[in-house]
């Protein structure tokens, strides 16, 4: 399950300082309600990303605690005012422990 | 003997109008569902939130319950000493009423996020913002689902 699990992100590679920049992103998760049954109508079991993070140069700057009723692939957009130079990491947790990350680096000028 | 304090018609109008108060009680207490307004209350630990400052956008029929595109933004200036410190999205006939609860900081500049989230039904989407001030800002949004986006 884990291994098809690669997160898309979308940074832009330069900023003004100062300036405000959207942040994209978008993993590949099935977001298992736990809500549904299978054909021999046993349930399903939840498994859904529970817990997306985002750091700036290791200072938290997004973090969200994800339901069930968010749709499968999350995709979750947020804002970020550039103020320096530095590195973007996000981190996204699901219940059986899956860990998937990816990161990008912001220029300042 | 002319002391007598209502005339009948004052006392007609005011047993209807208390007839009316107390018929829109229950009303009003109904139009935040007794699931919202548990978990409201672990959220904004017993305070109240007031209703504003909090935009939600969202397709008015959603066709698909499975996806719905929804875009909320609080008004606030980030800064360090006035930011939305975490905004948290309800849906009150979900079989959970939680859909996403997100911290933000004054790095995060604006106070907007959007993403997709599954409706089972037809139903009213709330957002509460918490403010570093203490405050809380709410707003609600109508969605009707043509498609549900639970079980099957």
């Amino acid at each position: 399950m884990a291994a098809d699990i690669k997160p898309r992100i979308r940074v832009p590679q330069t900023a003004k300082r100062g300036e405000i920049v959207e942040i994209k992103t978008l993993v590949a998760h099935a977001m298992e309600s736990g809500q549904r049954r299978d054909e021999q109508g046993k349930p399903v079991p939840r498994n859904i990303v529970n817990r997306m993070t985002v750091t700036f140069n290791g200072k938290p700057v997004f973090n969200a605690q994800l339901e069930p009723a968010i749709s499968a692939n999350p995709a979750i957009s947020f804002y970020l005012r550039c103020i320096e130079s530095g590195r973007l990491d996000f981190t996204w947790t699901d219940d059986e422990g899956g860990i998937h990350k990816a990161s990008q680096t912001i220029t300042v000028s | 003997m002319t002391a007598l304090p209502l005339s009948r018609r004052q006392a007609v109008s005011g047993l209807v109008l208390g007839g009316i108060a107390i018929a829109l009680r229950p009303l009003d207490a109904a139009a935040t569902p007794d699931v919202l307004r548990r978990r409201l209350g672990e959220l904004l630990k017993g305070g109240e939130a007031k209703s504003g400052r909090v935009k939600i956008a969202a397709p008015e029929v959603a066709e698909n319950g499975n996806t719905v595109p929804v875009t909320v933004s609080v008004e606030s200036p980030m800064t360090e000493t006035d930011h939305v410190t975490a905004i948290h999205v309800l849906a009150e006939r979900n079989p959970q009423p939680g859909v996403l609860s997100a911290a933000l900081s004054p790095l995060s500049g604006k106070a907007e996020l959007s993403f997709r989230m599954r409706l089972s039904e037809s139903q009213t989407i709330m957002v509460v913002a918490q403010m570093s001030d203490g405050s809380a800002w709410s707003a609600t949004r109508q969605v009707i689902v043509t498609i549900g986006g639970c079980g099957s």
